[in-house]
């Protein structure tokens, strides 16, 4: 029931005085109501639960948090044995 | 598909993992809030990949497993009255009550219809202007905007035939509970990333500072739900606790404005039982007195109807994270997906059901 899936928002339209539109997620093309995401336009990538687009996907924050984890995987930053400074470690242990 | 394979990449899970190995140096215990979390990592397997000393242990965030017996057996007995379809997401179907499950009751001649949304209910309550329509509204903070629209619509259309039987829970009071519990071993959360998506985070942002814990929004594929862990590890590792965001693309601080404005204004939140787990204070959200016409459970009178549960099943202390499935004596013996002895076993999103597919029998 928790699994909300993000589609593409291929068509606009209103029904019973909701803004509606038809997503497409991975070529299954599912109803979702707008209300929540009125400024939603076609080709846009949004997250739907229970029938119900809930948030607009944010492309740029998705695209750019992709290239940082790529820029650090290039580098290598996740090979090197990465000690971390004795002073700061364990302050919630118990 | 976009937004999905880039995060099943299995060199940027590697790298990730690889991180995570560097920077756990203590012992650790991590809860993941959201059912549907809890499948994707045993799916994924994340739990066997991880160091030994970062332990996942996993939360209530299942609305199928939280749903208190009493609804299951007020939905029953709504679902058996004359003139009444009785609609809800497929998934409730199969939850035992006292006596029986919804399915049963369909089978002994109950209007018993499944919906993917409380949209679709309420065009049954359209087209059936000579029944009562009644959908059980079940869920976290990531159904309530759309169960709390059904109901907006129905004021706005008059329609005077559709109800809901409310059981709301929300995610920041059953945090609170499990850190305030005495066997409490959960160090740092992965908050499930679409109730945030809803609600953003500024509301875990109290919880972190109060219990010096961090909570890291994430998402739902194996490289989201690695990213989380990393940050949550990172943080612990340096002794900080707050809020950092690991589903930048879906969550904001904020949340949705919009989605939260219409459940505010149908919805107040009131106290709330949990299966398995009792009642958390102010943890649940209930239709407002403007709305109250459309509450199932007054137009039905069946709020008396309180059964007890059975003592046997341990859901409780799993939900909590106290418990691995597999350290319940009944677990695979007694109980299984096909003779569910307890919530978290019947649900698909239910940790037992998650440890009985993917034969985490002793882990
Ligand atoms: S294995 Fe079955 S009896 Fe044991 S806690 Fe899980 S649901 Fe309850």
């Amino acid at each position: 029931m928790c699994l909300a899936i993000p589609g593409k928002l291929i068509e606009i339209r209103e029904e019973n005085g909701l803004k509606m539109g038809t997503v497409d997620i991975n070529g299954a093309l599912t109803k979702a109501c707008l209300e929540y995401v009125p400024e939603i336009a076609v080709g846009q990538y949004t997250i739907v639960h229970a029938g119900f687009a809930l948030k607009i996907i944010d492309e740029e924050e998705a695209a750019e948090s992709l290239k940082l984890w790529d820029e650090l995987i290039k580098n290598g930053a996740f090979d090197v044995d990465g000690e971390l400074p004795p002073s700061q470690i364990g302050g919630l242990e118990k | 598909m976009k937004f999905i394979d880039e995060y099943r990449d299995p060199a940027r899970a590697r790298a990730l993992l690889g991180r995570i190995r560097q920077v756990a140096r203590h012992d650790w215990t991590i809860m993941e809030i959201c059912g549907g979390q809890t499948h994707s990592i045993l799916r994924n397997g994340i739990d066997q990949l991880l160091p030994p000393n970062v332990r996942l242990v996993h939360g209530p965030g299942c609305p199928v497993c939280v749903t208190p017996l009493e609804t299951i057996d007020r939905a029953l007995c709504i679902a058996a009255m004359p003139e009444t379809i009785f609609t809800s997401f497929g998934d409730m179907l199969r939850v035992p009550g006292s006596g029986k499950d919804l399915f049963m009751a369909r089978s002994e001649g109950a209007d018993v219809r499944i919906v993917f949304s409380p949209l679709e209910a309420l065009q049954i309550a359209r087209d059936n202007p000579e029944k009562e329509v009644v959908f059980l509204a079940v869920g976290f903070e990531t159904t309530a905007p759309a169960n709390a629209m059904a109901v907006h619509q129905a004021a706005r259309e008059g329609l005077g035939n559709f109800s809901e039987l409310v059981s709301q829970v929300m995610v920041p009071p059953a945090m609170r509970a499990i850190l305030s519990s005495p066997d409490n071993r959960v160090r740092g959360f992965l908050a499930a990333g679409h109730v945030c998506a809803v609600m953003g985070y500024e509301e875990y942002e109290p919880v972190a500072e109060e219990f010096g814990v961090p909570v890291v929004p994430t998402g739902f594929e194996p490289v989201d739900l690695l990213d989380g862990i990393l940050k949550t590890v990172e943080l612990l590792e340096t002794g900080k606790s707050g809020v950092v965001n690991a589903y930048g693309r879906v969550v904001s601080r904020e949340g949705n404005p919009q989605a939260r404005k219409v459940m505010q204004e149908v919805f107040e939140v009131a106290d709330r039982p949990w299966r398995g787990i009792g009642v958390i204070p102010q943890s649940g959200l209930v239709l407002r007195e403007a709305y109250a016409r459309f509450d199932a459970e007054k137009r039905f009178d069946v709020g008396h109807i309180a059964p007890q549960e059975s003592p046997l099943c341990k859901s409780g202390e799993v939900l909590q994270g106290h418990l691995k499935p597999s350290d319940c004596p009944a677990f695979g013996r007694e109980c299984t997906p096909q003779n569910p002895l307890g919530a978290t076993m019947v649900s698909s999103e239910g940790a037992c059901a998650a440890y009985f597919r993917y034969h985490r029998n002793s882990v």
